[in-house]
């Protein structure tokens, strides 16, 4: 095998980061599926009581572009916060290790399963207290200004994507039609979950960004 | 001293007792802990037991009356579920129904074809049953539960499934409930089948749900021996009458007496369903866990350093899991009882109550220092995380404390929950976890110990006097160099992390136990909720026995009316054709037919028959029309027994004409047991023909893919690869050890300062000694052979001998012989024999005498070399060294003195000491040498007096001092013709060196092959050196300098006052002042491509751009004082005082991975290249994969290993290193890293 040759060693870096940031982008695509699939089958709880046989199905009774829509945007999140880091000079390094990680997945996954599971009393009830888990999910595991900041607008923006959507007719959530209580319930989780989202998915990119340089340096040794 | 530091030192205090206290008494405190735990749990018993499976509650059928909704408090067993009324109430009427008498003219389908046309008439009869009385007239539209429709999705069962109406369902909605449907039907059994689903199934099918009893029950088959079928009419009834069901009651019975029924019917039962786990349920309960496995595992993953790792992750997790459990037992103590699914939020509690603090406890108390008391380690490691530990401990709780205000009942019982864990959590932590941990720390120190007893034993008693060593130490072959070749038992080896996964999967087999837990589990599931599990199979067992044993074709036990049994009837006749008309049920004259083939029979399992179906038949039935029985109940009234007897007659009339073209079953009996049999045959030769092709198909695409010598040893090619990497841990192979250091000795006191600039290594000792030692290799170590005979390395070759011997002892003593021996000759080598009095006693009484000695110990440098010599004349190395020293010393005769100490003083002493003579007058005795400079062949040594002096490193003369400073040079840097001198009181002096005449290559070392050295500047020994203070900057820095570093034409410096400054080498001009650490500095790495790195007792490291005095990153890596810094192109690596060695991104200044080293090693770091780093250990070294962070190996130095730390580390140009080692210098040459440098 040969070497980079010295001149050409930065070419060689540049191509392995681009592979790796493909490998990185894929695997955060993934868990972006998996996550709004699982997520999606918590929500269709709610508003099915009994499961026929064929629940299988119901996996994937919203539109099928749902999945592939959140992991694309799982993707871009989780690259895009080691990427905005490093712009910003201010590395992360609150609480990086996998352990984290787990922790901070497996209270979004609880957060989605409260707002899917527990029964609020009114929908300011809800909105708040998702609110409060959060911001609460953000100062427990990110704790960066960066963090907080593409969180909100990110959610923000897909908010307002949604209702769009909706509005438009494009999207009926779950293939239900929207009555208007089931409507305002939705708007009132939708921000905070996507905010948590955010997080968590930053929370993840960043820590596959930290292999990253392992990476190509093992590439490079193996050449 | 503020509130908050006062509570931080009682709380600290506090957790150093409980620690105390915990290290101290570990069995009654885990005694006590255990009994607290059980104690606590102790509430759990009355909890029901987890699980899906319906509960059951009776009551009679005369005082029934409908439950209330409120609580009634005193009602003895009554289940709190039993209140309000239920979904439904069942009826079921049971009908049993045979041809009898049996004819042999009957064909098979005749047992079921009348049969069953009778259920028509019988549902005819019940719908139109009407009860009248003073109340009014009810039938049984009034009663029954009317549905509306199915549930969507469920087309396919439309047409059986009653759609509207009264839910009332028998096996005649196989056919609409039309009595005409079913006669025109040709095959009665294919209509039933059809609807039923392939494949596997555990839930209800449709024909349970039709004929009210288990498949194999019915009798509904063409081997259905007994001639009896039974099915039910299954009526749900949405409120409850007596009167009208006992009116319906006595009418059938009326019209179908069952002579020998004496099923009782006073009792109805209420059957309670919880909530059941769809799929849709489990993925996310399935993720949940997965989450929580991953969260657990890259938690105790963490845990290192102990002597079980896996022994206190289980602690850690049964801490959490316990505490989970004390938190539901207390609460279910005070009266709290649990509402929330146990399942669903079990991983958010233990996320919550998290491993971290367990984990913060291990590590700290891991990081105390290793030579304390158990007990004190724990109690120190304790208090040192006692802060955090509360500091986090109230954030959780608060946290917590606000969702509890939320006023969600369901979060609020979480929290709940989530509090008394974190507290009972905490108190495991603090009692349960803590003794574990000392235990656990207890038996690392036993097996520490018993590890090192073996080594020690064979140690040399430390210094004794004037022995020789070579006498002393056994080592393997008596040669002078004491070569460690360490056994593979004692080194530490680290495999990847995928590897030792494998290996640690392949040690344990732990997949393989898995799936068998895993097979084990699901099959004791499947008995466990099938209905048709072992017990009722067992029973079954029973039954059928009993008739085999019976002769007689009809008669059966009549206890076991209701078990299908293969016996030997024989279904024969098939001939009478006759397509018969509707018969019209003639109710009264079925009752004589009971001597038949077939006789009917009630049994007690028949009274509650519906206890044979899968407890998912009731949910399934209603969810077909979308009503949930999760968390209802519903009640079971007693079934209707009826008794249907059919004449042969009517059996015939009621006939299709394609019945008897129905091919009687073949083989009787024997085919009959086959038949069932042989499906499983199949079945299990077709899983394991799969099986089998699967096998082959990895063993195919085995050999494909993997490479033909795949396992065989020897690497083809070159280089290895990291899995080639031995790994002796597991037991596979290790490799022939590489490394062997190679111990040069010599001076006598503990060695201060090491310098080197490629071609020679200088070492001074506390003593004052300076030793030059011959540090180029050009070669392997084969080559040193090669290297002895080359001129340059003069007189040292021969005398290999001085390195080899550890003559320090004896130097002392030959020291007065010296005095006589000296020469006189000007050549004195380098070494200032000048001990400080507190040093060594001897020589402070002679000072005279050190002034001659010096130079000859300085001078062996032929330390590589000598080894080489040794393996030509291991034996006598005696005799040796006085000739070999005359002969080879031709090149200049000044030099040979080096001493040959080591074997024979005494034969030595004569020639070295000559020398010194010469030099004395300059050197100065007084103080001792703080720094150490080498470039080309002058040594620049810094005295604690001030004093500046330069050495020819060759010939071993002052060649000139320098005395203008007073405070002591704490640090040198020598570039080009500078020398920086930085000094005690934070001044920093720029002298110049200036030869008198111009420079030319030193003869001595001027081989041509050296090209690839830096032009160092060399001396000639007639030049007159002179170093004059060009500059003095007075307060460089307010406090003592600490570093000093100069490349690039700069030079830094670091100081205690926390600053780091930038000076330009040519005119000692001050470009920066560098802030931005909050301690002092304690370690500088800069380079020739301008990169500066800091590193202070703050445990920062700063990254500095050295053109424009900014600062690129600052980060915290360290709890303590950063002691090492270096880089690569790459990364900055650093070490600090908690053992960590940290490698940080060197552009984006991220820390990409540290390592935990054990505890007291050394701080010394080494690049060797870029993937390769050396660190110092306790009288190790060890060679880490900086890609990966895996310990490549472990070098031991000797075997009088502990205690002795490497301080100073040295990496040459040759891929060697030099490290100090007590008073010994060692020198590690690693073979294999220079395939790695090219």
């Amino acid at each position: 095998m040969s070497h980079c040759a010295p001149v050409s060693l930065r070419t060689c870096l540049t191509v392995y980061l681009t592979t790796n940031l493909g490998i990185r982008g894929a695997m955060l695509f993934s868990v972006g599926v998996f996550l709004a699939l699982v997520l999606n089958l918590l929500q269709v709880q709610r508003n099915v009581t009994l499961f026929p046989p064929d629940v299988i199905s119901s996996i994937f009774s919203s539109a099928w572009w749902v999945p592939p829509c959140c992991g694309t945007a799982s993707a871009i999140i989780g690259l895009l916060y080691p990427c905005i880091d490093s712009r910003l000079g201010e590395p992360h390094k609150f609480k990086r290790e996998w352990s984290s990680v787990m922790r901070c997945v497996a209270v979004f996954v609880g957060i989605n399963h409260a707002s899917a599971k527990v029964d609020f009393a009114n929908n300011v009830q809800l909105s708040l207290t998702l609110a409060a888990l959060s911001i609460g999910l953000w100062w427990t595991f990110d704790r960066s200004r960066s963090g907080f900041g593409l969180g909100v607008s990110i959610a923000l923006l897909a908010t307002l994507a949604t209702q769009l959507l909706v509005y438009n007719g494009v999207f009926h959530y779950q293939g239900l039609q929207y009555t208007s209580p089931d409507f305002l319930y939705i708007r009132s989780w939708l921000p905070c979950i996507f905010f948590a989202g955010v997080i968590t998915m930053g929370n993840i990119g960043r820590q596959l960004a930290l292999y990253e340089y392992k990476f190509i340096q093992e590439k490079t040794h193996q050449d | 001293m503020t509130l908050r530091e006062q509570l931080r030192e009682k709380i600290s205090a506090a957790f150093y007792r409980h620690g105390l206290l915990c290290a101290s008494y570990p069995v009654p405190i885990i005694l006590f802990t255990s009994a607290s735990i059980l104690t606590c749990c102790y509430p759990l018993l009355r909890l029901p037991l987890p699980g899906t499976g319906p509960v059951e509650f009776t009551t009679g059928v005369r005082d029934y009356s409908v439950p209330s909704h409120e609580p009634q408090g005193d009602l003895g067993e009554r289940p709190d579920w039993y209140r309000g009324p239920p979904v439904a109430y069942i009826q079921q009427v049971l009908v049993k129904a045979a041809v009898s008498p049996w004819d042999s003219s009957l064909v098979t389908v005749d047992v079921f074809r009348s049969p069953l046309s009778r259920a028509f008439s019988l549902l005819e009869e019940i719908r139109n049953h009407v009860h009248s009385d003073s109340s009014g007239i009810r039938s049984l539209e009034t009663l029954c539960l009317q549905v509306t429709g199915l549930f969507p999705g469920l087309r396919r069962m439309q047409s059986v499934l009653p759609e509207h109406g009264c839910l009332l369902v028998s096996p005649g909605n196989y056919w609409q409930n039309q009595r005409e449907l079913f006669d025109s039907d040709p095959d009665l059994l294919k209509t039933i089948q059809k609807h039923e689903p392939k494949g596997l199934h555990t839930s209800a099918t449709l024909r349970d749900l039709l004929f009210g009893v288990p498949g194999k029950y019915t009798g509904v088959s063409h081997y259905n021996r007994k001639r009896v079928v039974t099915y039910t009419i299954t009526l749900v009834l949405s409120s409850y009458d007596a009167r009208f069901l006992g009116s319906l009651r006595a009418r059938l019975k009326q019209l179908h007496p069952s002579a020998n029924c004496s099923l009782r019917d006073d009792h109805m039962v209420h059957v309670h369903f919880k909530e059941e786990i769809g799929i849709a349920e489990l993925i996310p309960l399935v993720t949940t866990y997965i989450i929580l496995f991953a969260y657990i595992y890259f938690s105790t993953r963490k845990i290192d350093m102990v002597k079980s790792k896996w022994g206190l992750a289980l602690a850690a997790v049964v801490t959490v899991l316990s505490s989970l459990l004390m938190s539901v037992g207390l609460c279910t103590l005070f009266g709290l009882t649990p509402t929330l699914n146990g399942g669903e939020i079990f991983p958010y509690l233990v996320v919550v109550i998290g491993l971290e603090n367990v984990l913060v406890l291990t590590k700290s108390v891991v990081s105390t220092p290793v030579d304390l008391e158990v007990k004190l380690r724990i109690a120190q490691g304790l208090s040192n995380e006692s802060w955090s530990i509360m500091k986090n401990m109230a954030t959780e709780l608060c946290i917590i404390l606000i969702g509890y205000f939320t006023l969600v009942p369901a979060i609020q019982e979480f929290c709940l929950f989530a509090v008394v864990g974190l507290v009972s959590d905490f108190f495991l932590q603090m009692f349960f976890f803590t003794t574990v941990l000392s235990i656990d720390i207890r038996r690392m120190e036993l097996a520490d110990l018993n590890r090192r007893l073996p080594a020690e034993a064979g140690l040399p008693p430390p210094k004794p006097g004037p022995l020789r060593p070579r006498e002393v130490p056994p080592p393997p072959r008596p040669s002078p160099h004491t070569i460690t070749l360490q056994t593979p038992a004692f080194r530490n080896l680290r495999l990847p992390k995928r590897l030792r996964v494998v290996y640690f999967l392949a040690r344990t087999r732990l997949a393989q136990r898995i799936i068998m837990v895993g097979t084990v589990i699901w099959i004791g599931i499947l008995v466990y909720t099938d209905p048709a599990g072992i017990r009722t199979y067992l029973a079954a067992q029973v039954s059928e026995q009993s008739p085999l044993g019976d002769p007689g074709g009809g008669g059966l036990p009549p206890h076991l009316g209701v078990a299908p049994v293969f016996r030997g009837g024989d279904p024969t006749s098939t001939l009478s054709i006759h397509p018969a008309p509707d018969p019209t049920p003639l109710p009264e004259n079925q009752s004589q037919g009971h001597h038949g083939s077939a006789r009917i029979t009630w049994g007690a399992e028949d009274e509650e028959g519906w206890r044979r179906l899968s407890f998912r038949h009731w949910p399934s039935l209603f969810s077909y029309y979308n009503i949930t029985l999760a968390k209802r109940y519903i009640s079971i009234l007693p079934v209707i027994p009826v008794t249907v007897h059919v004449s042969p007659q009517e059996a015939i009339e009621t006939r299709h004409p394609q019945d008897t073209r129905h091919p009687p079953p073949p083989i009787p009996k024997v085919s009959a047991d086959l038949q069932t049999d042989l499906t499983l045959y199949k079945v299990a030769a077709l899983g394991l023909a799969a099986g089998v092709l699967l096998v082959l198909l990895l063993f195919c695409l085995y050999r494909v893919l993997c490479p033909r010598n795949y396992g065989q040893n020897g690497v083809a090619h070159g280089r290895r690869r990291r899995g080639d990497l031995p790994c002796d841990d597991y037991g596979y192979s290790p490799p022939v050890s590489e490394i062997s250091p190679l111990l040069l000795r010599g001076h006598s006191m503990d060695i201060e300062c090491l310098a080197s600039d490629g071609m020679l290594l200088a070492s001074c000792c506390l003593a004052g000694q300076i030793r030059v030692w011959d540090a180029q290799t050009e070669r392997h170590n084969i080559d040193f052979v090669g290297g002895a005979t080359e001129p340059e390395c003069l007189g040292s070759e021969a005398r290999g001998p001085s390195v080899s011997g550890d003559g320090l002892s004896e130097e002392e003593d030959s020291y007065p012989l010296r005095h006589r021996t000296a020469p006189a000759r000007p050549t004195l080598f380098t070494d200032q024999p000048d001990l400080t009095p507190l040093i060594d006693t001897n020589f402070t009484s002679q000072p005279p005498s050190h002034l001659s000695t010096p130079p000859r110990e300085g001078f062996d440098f032929g330390g590589l070399v000598e080894r080489a010599y040794i393996e030509h004349e291991p034996p006598s190395n005696s005799t040796y060294p006085s000739p070999s020293s005359a002969s080879s010393s031709p090149p200049s005769g000044a030099q040979l003195q080096r001493r040959p100490s080591l074997g024979d003083a005494a034969a030595f002493l004569t020639q070295e000491r000559a020398s010194t003579a010469g030099t004395q007058a300059t050197a100065d005795w007084e103080s001792s040498v703080w720094a150490m400079e080498l470039r080309g062949n002058l040594i620049a040594a810094g005295r604690s007096s001030g004093k500046l002096e330069l050495w020819d490193a060759v010939e071993g003369s002052l060649r000139c001092s320098n005395e203008d400073g007073v405070s002591g040079i704490t640090a040198l840097a020598f570039l080009n013709n500078r020398i920086v001198a930085a000094r005690l009181n934070g001044s920093l002096d720029f002298f110049t060196v200036e030869i008198n005449k111009p420079l030319c290559l030193l003869q001595y070392r001027g081989a041509p092959g050296r090209g690839s050295m830096p032009p160092s500047p060399c001396y000639s020994s007639e030049d007159v050196i002179s170093c004059q203070l060009t500059r003095s900057v007075q307060c460089a820095h307010q406090k003592p300098i600490t570093v000093l570093r100069a490349a690039a034409g700069r030079v830094v410096t670091g100081s205690q006052d926390h600053t780091v400054r930038i000076y330009r080498l040519e005119d000692s001009c001050c470009l920066f002042t560098l802030q931005g650490h909050s301690g002092g500095i304690t370690a500088i790495y800069i380079d020739q491509t301008m990169v500066l790195a800091s590193g202070g007792q703050d445990g920062a490291i700063c990254l500095w751009d050295v053109l424009t005095g900014s600062r690129v990153s600052h980060v915290y890596g360290h709890r303590g004082d950063v002691t090492s810094l270096v880089c690569t192109t790459s990364c900055v690596i650093s070490s600090g005082l908690d053992d960590l060695i940290c490698i940080w991104d060197r552009s984006t200044g991220i820390k990409l991975y540290s390592i935990q080293q054990e505890v007291g090693c050394g701080a010394s770091l080494g690049v060797i290249s870029e993937s390769l780093l050396v660190t110092g250990g306790q009288g190790c070294v060890s060679f880490w994969d900086l890609n990966f962070g895996d310990l490549l190996q472990t070098v031991y130095l000797g075997q009088s290993s502990d205690g002795q730390g490497v301080r100073q580390l040295l990496v040459l140009d040759n891929a060697a290193i030099v490290c100090d080692f007590g008073s010994e210098l060692s020198l590690v040459y690693v073979p294999s890293v220079l395939e790695k440098l090219d």
